[in-house]
């Protein structure tokens, strides 16, 4: 986990807090949440899940199918990622648009979305093909946003004099693209990878286990094998499946992200030879085998140069700088005139169908949202109480991390929501149970992203610093205030941001469950998103989901982006 | 002088609209031969490094002609290269493959490509560095690799910005022969070399023209021809009268104390940026021309003399020129009694004439202004900055703010918060500092 990735854009000395580039962001959400609420209408009213074997032996297949959505969804990301950060980096107009848009569309609940994203795709395709298409569509949100950042990042810090090496040695888009952003970008590239595809599988399994009502949207997968394992009360086959489940993670660890990140290293672009750079076992077994060395010399280099000749023969720069293109220009005028037609149109509808909404169910909606923040806020507390000392004890002491670095990193590799059928097995009976399991499991999808970032930051404390406060005779809690919690706050700040997104998502799931053959649920706006979703009720679904939207959406500009912006200004330590 | 390679006539490049325009060029005329090796020398901000841009084609002049063999130049100028000051490598790429990657987008193919690149790395003296990756080279190594590669296309104008500003003393200096070796004995294809430097040493050195540049607004105040042949003599008297006559030209002359100071913003006239430079080396400079007999010094001499660079000193000695402390004339620095006061004072004597002296300069007299009209006597930073954004341009107001703020908090006339960004006057009174409790 990489505690500096940047979740707001803070150029600006006084950033304002709201922009055009917002309202847009906020209208586009409100239309295509329309637009998915019109389809399900007309969303066949009994879907019938998949039939899920308990059977050991399917482990592996299901593993397969699971893996298969996440390199699907992972794919998308990376086109969708190349050319969303190339348009923003490139063109100052689009860039007004586009990277506020990015900075909405990050912040909002993507599980929230789910219901609708569902029904709207059941309607149009067949059953088996929709959750499959919908549960790729929710990881590629999930995936996709930190990726474009971080590219659209590592294409605008690009140093001016090799952008100007590379014009005045003539490197065409393609040279350019291969030699030069490519390579920039890769580190940022590898690690946003690996966080998108560890908080992808949060989603995937959420995908792969949802039913409300008739509907059963579940997905052949390791997430529906746990959550049938739970339902039937089949503590083996739970073994079994979390075995499997972390057996899959671990692999794809050591085999895949490791290795790309030892490779990665090449990248960097620091002067300097770093002292311990990242090592992968897989990765010193593969570059120094002779297959490796085979393929790159007689297969991969001969490939990529044919394609590099081809390109500068087909595209060399141009001599002479384009001149203005009116035609182009003309078009892409129309365009988004009918576009923004298409908008108006869609958002005119929308309100029609939200004034639809009696008052009495908008009360409702409000006391949801507030009982979810409630949960929320119980849930982070009870992360922060008890993150912060442990994350500042692994951090400080070198044995301890050594000791609980690997455990607490296989731990947090699990996805909450895998686990969450597994809980409920164990509260349900309790009195509160549903409360008691939704407010856990808000608090598994918090406390890591926490938690890293504890250690991280207190891992940071200079050692000048810490014998200086030996020196003072500080007492503990002088030691805290004055050194520990202002080194550690832009880190925490970090974490908190995301744990925060996380435990909104967890709400979708949280709060209303088919368990042993009934609906379990309680108060909230999570509740009653699936609700709206059981019985059909499309208005208060889209009432609902965009009024999650705009309160975690608000929650952010209004707190979290403040404190990030404090925590950046007073607190960074450079 | 062979025939005319590049020709600009009236450039100019102005940035912002209407109320904020800012100068960045003004009226450059500029011939340069085949067979010439110019300097573009000034101090920073005077707009060389954009000059040098405009004529590589990286950037369009937004007035003015620019001729390559007598046609205009459009888009990237296709005759020439540039060697970077941070040398610009590919960090991910070999040596060699950097060489080989400017021959493979020039067309030619191997195994012509990796013998011409191998051949150029063997011309700057990187024989068997072949497969090092640049990390792993030393500065001056890494600039060769600049140079080869930017040889590697056989540019008609080799352009140097800055190249051997980030290197140490030694590799400079041993880089700027091998250069010099190069060009006079014709080993490269190259027929004309401009170098953009803000070392006076350097430039006398290398080149045939040195052309000086002053800034706000960037414009060439004059040229200055060196005809000493190589290789020169940097202890000889005739060396050291070039450096000292081109300090005398970019050390000015101190004027008249209103021409000296400007106005203050908003009012006709010019606002003056202030030199941002460090008061402590400012005390520095002033208790080293305490030290001697005479009050009159060379210049010139201060570089090696205080180990600094040449823009760095002609800031510090702006700076003092501000405050009254030195004056200045063909290109000696005399130090004044009030300077020599300053020198010679106590800590807190010498925050009370900094002050005094401070509160002269029209800008921070318009700030103090500001600020004792303001409610509570503070304001916050952007208020000042929009205020100075119709000044200055916008990457030189932050900038300014600072040096205000640095100037004002060491004469204890102001004070200023981070946190809340406040800016606010000093309330003199109580002078016992209260002690923090923790």
């Amino acid at each position: 986990m990489t505690p500096n990735s940047r979740f707001f854009h803070t150029t600006h000395r006084s950033s304002q807090s709201f922009t055009w580039g917002d309202l847009i962001a906020v209208v586009l959400i409100v239309v295509s949440l329309y637009v998915g609420a019109r389809l399900a209408f007309d969303a066949p009213t009994v879907i019938s899940g998949p039939d899920i074997s308990l059977s050991p032996s399917n482990l592996p297949w299901y593993a397969v199918l699971s893996v298969g959505r996440m390199t699907a969804a992972y794919a998308l990301s990376m086109l969708f990622t190349l050319i969303y950060g190339h348009l923003a980096a490139y063109h100052r107009r689009a860039e007004q648009l586009l990277i506020p848009l990015l900075d909405v569309l990050q912040s909002v609940p993507i599980l929230s979305f789910l219901p609708v994203v569902l029904l709207s795709l059941s309607a149009v395709f067949p059953e088996a093909i929709a959750a499959e298409l919908a549960s790729i569509v929710l990881i590629f949100t999930s995936q996709v946003w930190n990726l474009t950042f971080a590219w659209y990042q590592s294409l605008v810090t690009i140093p001016k004099e090799l952008r100007e090496a590379s014009l005045i040695f003539r490197l065409n888009s393609w040279i350019k693209f291969k030699n030069l952003e490519l390579p920039f970008g890769m580190i940022s590239l590898v690690w946003n990878s690996m966080m998108s595809w560890a908080g992808g599988w949060f989603f995937l399994m959420a995908a792969e286990i949802f039913t409300v009502g008739s509907l059963d949207f579940r997905l052949p997968g390791l997430g529906a094998y746990l959550h049938e394992a739970a339902n039937q009360s089949d503590y083996a086959a739970i073994g079994w499946g979390l075995g499997a489940l972390i057996l899959t993670v671990i692999i794809l660890d050591q085999l895949v992200w490791r290795p790309l990140i030892a490779w990665s290293d090449r990248f960097k672009v620091e002067m300097v030879e770093n002292d311990n750079p990242p090592t992968s076992w897989f990765y010193n077994l593969i570059s120094n085998g002779r297959i490796a060395n085979w393929l790159s010399k007689r297969i991969l280099s001969p490939i990529s140069q044919f394609i590099d000749r081809v390109m500068l023969r087909q595209f060399p720069m141009p001599l002479e700088p384009p001149t203005g293109r009116k035609s182009h220009l003309w078009s892409l005028i129309a365009l988004t005139t009918i576009f923004s037609l298409g908008v108006l149109y869609a958002l005119y509808r929308a309100g029609q169908m939200l004034i639809m909404i009696p008052f009495g169910q908008w009360t409702q909606i409000w006391i949801g949202a507030l009982i979810t923040l409630l949960r929320v806020t119980i849930a982070m507390t009870i992360a922060l109480a008890w993150t912060v000392p442990l994350g500042v004890a692994i951090g400080t002491n070198q044995r301890l991390a050594a000791f609980l670095q690997p455990i607490v990193q296989v731990t947090a590799s699990i996805p909450a929501t895998a686990l969450f059928p597994v809980i409920l097995l164990f509260v349900v009976n309790l009195s509160g149970g549903l409360n008691l399991a939704a407010v856990i499991l808000m608090l598994m999808g918090t406390q890591w992203y926490l938690l890293f970032n504890v250690i991280a930051g207190a891992s940071a404390i200079p050692q000048d610093l810490k014998y200086t406060a030996q020196l003072m005779q500080l007492t503990p809690w002088q030691r805290w205030r004055i050194l520990i919690l202002p080194a550690i706050f832009p880190y925490l700040i970090t974490g908190a941001i995301t744990a925060s997104g996380g435990a909104w998502n967890a709400s979708i799931v949280a709060e209303y469950q088919n368990f042993g053959g009934k609906a379990l649920s309680v108060m909230g706006i999570g509740s009653l998103i699936a609700h709206a979703t059981a019985f059909g009720n499309y208005p208060l679904l889209l009432a609902a989901t965009l009024t999650m939207v705009l309160v975690v959406v608000l929650i952010n500009r209004l707190l979290w982006k403040r404190l990030y912006l404090l925590a950046e200004e007073k607190f960074r330590m450079e | 002088m062979g025939e005319t390679l590049l020709q600009l006539k009236n450039v100019y490049q102005v940035y912002g609209s209407k109320m904020r325009r800012f100068t960045a060029l003004e009226d450059i005329n500029l011939n340069l031969s085949v067979g010439e090796f110019v300097a573009l020398l000034g101090p920073s901000g005077c707009g060389k490094s954009t000059l040098l841009r405009i004529i590589a084609g990286l950037q369009e002049a937004s007035q003015g002609n620019v001729l390559y063999r007598s046609k205009p130049l459009n888009g990237i100028n296709p005759y020439a290269s540039i060697v970077f000051q941070t040398f610009a490598l590919f960090p991910w790429l070999n040596v060699l493959e950097n060489v080989l990657l400017a021959l493979k987008v020039k067309g030619i193919e191997e195994p012509e490509r990796t013998r011409k690149a191998e051949d150029l790395l063997d011309r700057v003296g990187l024989d068997g560095f072949e497969s090092a990756y640049p990390r792993e080279l030393s500065g001056g190594m890494r600039q060769k690799v600049g140079f080869a590669r930017a040889m590697a296309v056989e540019p008609e104008l080799l352009c140097l910005d800055e190249p051997f500003s980030a290197l140490d003393v030694l590799s400079a200096e041993s880089l700027r022969s091998e250069l010099l070796e190069l060009w006079t004995e014709g080993k490269i294809p190259t027929q004309s070399i401009l170098m953009v430097s803000h070392n006076i040493e350097e430039a006398v050195f290398l080149a045939d023209r040195i052309i000086v540049m002053d800034k706000e607004p960037g414009r060439i105040i004059a040229e200055h021809k060196i005809d000493l042949p190589h290789p020169r003599q940097r202890k000889s008297s005739e060396f050291q009268l070039h450096v000292d006559e081109v300090y005398a030209i970019l050390a000015g002359q101190t004027q008249s104390e209103q021409e000296e100071l400007g106005t203050a913003p908003g009012e006709a006239g010019y606002t003056r940026y202030l030199p941002e430079i460090a008061i402590s080396d400012l005390t520095g400079l002033l208790e080293h021309l305490d030290e001697f007999e005479q009050t009159k010094h060379d210049i010139y001499l201060l570089e090696d003399e205080l180990g600094i660079d040449s823009d760095h000193l002609l800031s510090l000695a702006e700076a003092a020129e501000l405050f009254g402390f030195v004056s200045i004339a063909k290109g000696d620095i005399e130090i004044t009694p009030l300077g020599q006061t300053f020198a010679e004072a106590s800590i807190l004597a010498r925050k009370e004439i900094f002050a005094s002296r401070a509160r002269r300069l029209p800008l921070m007299q318009w700030l103090l202004k500001m600020l004792s009209n303001a409610e509570k006597h503070q304001l916050k930073w952007n208020v000042i900055q929009t205020a100075l954004s119709l000044e200055f341009p916008p990457d030189k107001t932050d900038s300014q703010i600072e040096t205000l703020i640095n100037w004002g908090r060491y004469g204890e006339l102001l004070t200023y918060d981070d946190g809340s960004e406040i800016i606010s006057l000093e309330t003199k009174p109580d002078k016992t500092p209260v002690p923090q409790t923790i």
